[in-house]
């Protein structure tokens, strides 16, 4: 089985960061908005170097959206930052018509989704975004599941025309995908060649699929695992090909199971290639406070909890 | 340039374009459309730079964003008769498979729309972009906007006030429409909307008031006198005072035709208060 290491640990918004870095440095028609958010967003850099760049907002995700909507025309391409919550659900009206019904080239680039923002609880912890963005006509979802891979999709979504929303998080997590790696925009990547079940992961639940599928083949299961980085377009040829083979999936996500990367694989499914699946998301419930750690393993999104789902499907095979 | 009477029978002209085509298909809103008809001739036919043909990015020439999109049937005649489409054209306003939806949008390509409107209180967000876009490219040309004045009950707007005055958008000319009136009643006694003028020199805009709105040459006069006032470190704000329904007697001054179709026989009326000068679509 393929191995993947961490090469020292590090948080995805700052790979979103050090991709609007280099954005500034090669592409004079990014620009970048921030709703008072700008240390966590990790984009001090890029305000240092193009100041002229940079719109302070301030507290008013409304006014960024429109605003954003707005510099596209005259050809610039926008980059917001603030918080998933406050980047979807607060300005999803904002969001559907100035930018998604308008067809703008907006880039609505979202840190501490998820839980895992931990201690800040509830209010800030959104896990409807996928669900809400991908709704959307038009709209290109993206959720990285590391340091390289969010610095390569910040990087790659500045040559995609169209809106695109780009999901990342607070803590630090295992960097294991490659430096140099070309992301496609709804490329799935093969991680793990297996048999006996499909993982198909996103965000931060992709490496705790990894570290499932080494614990599931010391008891003898062989798990295919994939990494869905992009939610939509979803690659459902990619995901059709590994289920026919190995005629079972679990998808893993840091979403609440209505509307997130689960319904989406299980509506390829249902309509191409009928099969068990198992949902490893948060169930339609509210978060809380607590250390990322102990909010993953109490509303089960770790590895334990997709090695759990991963033996229930199996036995629901033909 | 054009000359006083050829705009004044365009202004006629549009009128029965604004009623024909909400007549057509027994929907849309005349109320507000007519009140604004003298400031749309004015903006696309005297005060606004503009490039032969269209394009979205609006590089070398003035733009304007509609932000009360319900106010689609005046944009519209005056964009089709100022050769951005086929006048013709205004007779599929809301039909099925038309580039002329019921509120504006970009999604049918409908040349001289850059956004789509209709949920209100966002379009002085987008000027706003559009203007500090301009500034980056070095553009030397003004935004320009609409706003119903029930709209700015929207929060939304106020943000944007707070924004375009702090950050010093300079380029940007935001049209308030106060005529006083909203879909449920006066703006008076749905929410009281207090002293408009003092709001905006609060937030530190520039801000000029136009008296009567439906005074073709009031309004260009005003709109001359806008252009003057940018580039000195403040956005610049028109409150214009219009009657809803202006030029058709029997909707004027009232809620009651906001988003309402005249019937054959008002129809009949309307037309006749407004005979025909350029030719009908």
């Amino acid at each position: 089985m393929k191995k993947y290491t961490d090469q020292g640990s590090k948080d995805t918004r700052s790979g979103f960061g050090a991709g609007m870095t280099e954005l500034g440095r090669s592409n004079p028609k990014v620009v970048a908005l921030c709703a008072d958010l700008v240390g966590s967003l990790k984009i001090d850099t890029f305000i240092k170097e193009s100041p002229e760049r940079f719109f302070q907002v301030g507290i008013a995700e409304a006014n960024m959206m429109g605003i954003a909507a707005g510099l596209t025309i005259g050809g610039y391409i926008p980059y917001t930052t603030t918080f998933a919550n406050f980047s979807t659900g607060r300005v999803y009206d904002q969001i559907r018509q100035s930018i998604a019904y308008s067809g703008k080239n907006v880039k609505i680039c979202a840190s501490h989704a998820g839980l895992t923002l931990g201690e800040d609880g509830a209010t800030h912890q959104i896990l409807e975004d996928l669900g809400m963005m991908k709704m959307l006509p038009g709209m290109t979802v993206i959720n990285p599941c590391d340091y390289n891979q969010t610095k390569a999709a910040t990087i790659a979504i500045s040559k995609h025309e169209g809106p695109v929303y780009l999901r990342f998080g607070r803590p630090v997590v295992p960097n294991f995908t490659p430096e140099d790696q070309e992301f496609v925009i709804g490329k799935a990547v093969h991680l793990i060649e297996g048999s006996d079940v499909t993982i198909i992961a996103t965000g931060h639940l992709v490496w705790q699929a990894l570290l499932a599928a080494e614990n599931l083949e010391k008891e003898g299961i062989s798990a295919e695992v994939i990494n869905i980085h992009t939610i939509k377009p979803l690659d459902t040829e990619a995901i059709l090909k590994s289920v026919k083979k190995t005629g079972c999936v679990v998808t893993a996500e840091e979403h609440n199971y209505l509307g997130g990367l689960g319904e989406s694989v299980a509506r390829t499914l249902s309509s191409e290639y009928p099969a068990p699946q198992s949902f490893v998301a948060t169930k339609d419930t509210f978060g809380e406070s607590g250390t990322p750690e102990q909010l993953m393993e109490k509303y089960g999104l770790n590895n334990k909890a997709i090695e759990q789902a991963v033996k229930e499907v199996i036995k629901k095979k033909a | 340039m054009p000359k006083s009477q050829d705009l004044q029978d365009l202004i006629v002209q549009v009128r029965r374009d604004i009623v024909r085509m909400v007549h057509n298909v027994n929907s849309g809103h005349p109320g507000g459309s007519l009140g604004c008809t003298e400031f749309f001739v004015a903006l696309y036919n005297e005060v606004m730079e503009l490039k032969d043909g269209f394009d979205m990015d609006g590089v070398g020439e003035d733009l304007f964003f509609l932000s009360n999109g319900h106010i689609s049937p005046v944009y519209y005649s005056v964009l089709a008769r100022r050769g951005y489409f086929p006048i013709k054209e205004l007779n599929t306003f809301r039909l099925i498979n038309s580039r002329l939806q019921g509120h504006p949008t970009t999604h049918e390509g409908l040349p001289g729309v850059r956004i789509a409107s209709g949920s209100l209180g966002q379009g002085m967000s987008v000027a706003i972009g559009a203007a500090q876009a301009k500034k980056l490219n070095k553009d030397p040309h003004l935004v320009f906007s609409l706003h119903g004045d029930g709209e700015l009950q929207e929060g939304q707007n106020w943000e944007a006030i707070m924004y375009a005055a702090g950050k010093k958008v300079d380029n940007l000319i935001a049209t308030i429409d106060r005529n006083g009136q909203q879909i449920d009643g006066a703006t008076e006694d749905v929410m009281p909307m207090g002293d408009l003028k003092a709001k905006f020199l609060a937030f530190g805009w520039d801000v000029l008031e136009l008296k009567n709105g439906n005074d073709l040459q009031a309004v260009i006069d005003t709109l001359q006198e806008a252009k003057k006032r940018t580039g000195k470190g403040k956005p610049v704000c028109i409150i214009m005072h219009t009657e809803m329904g202006h030029g058709v007697d029997f909707m004027m001054g009232t809620h009651a035709w906001h988003g309402k179709a005249p019937n054959d026989e008002q129809l009949a009326t309307a037309l006749a208060q407004n005979p025909e000068t350029l030719g009908d679509y």
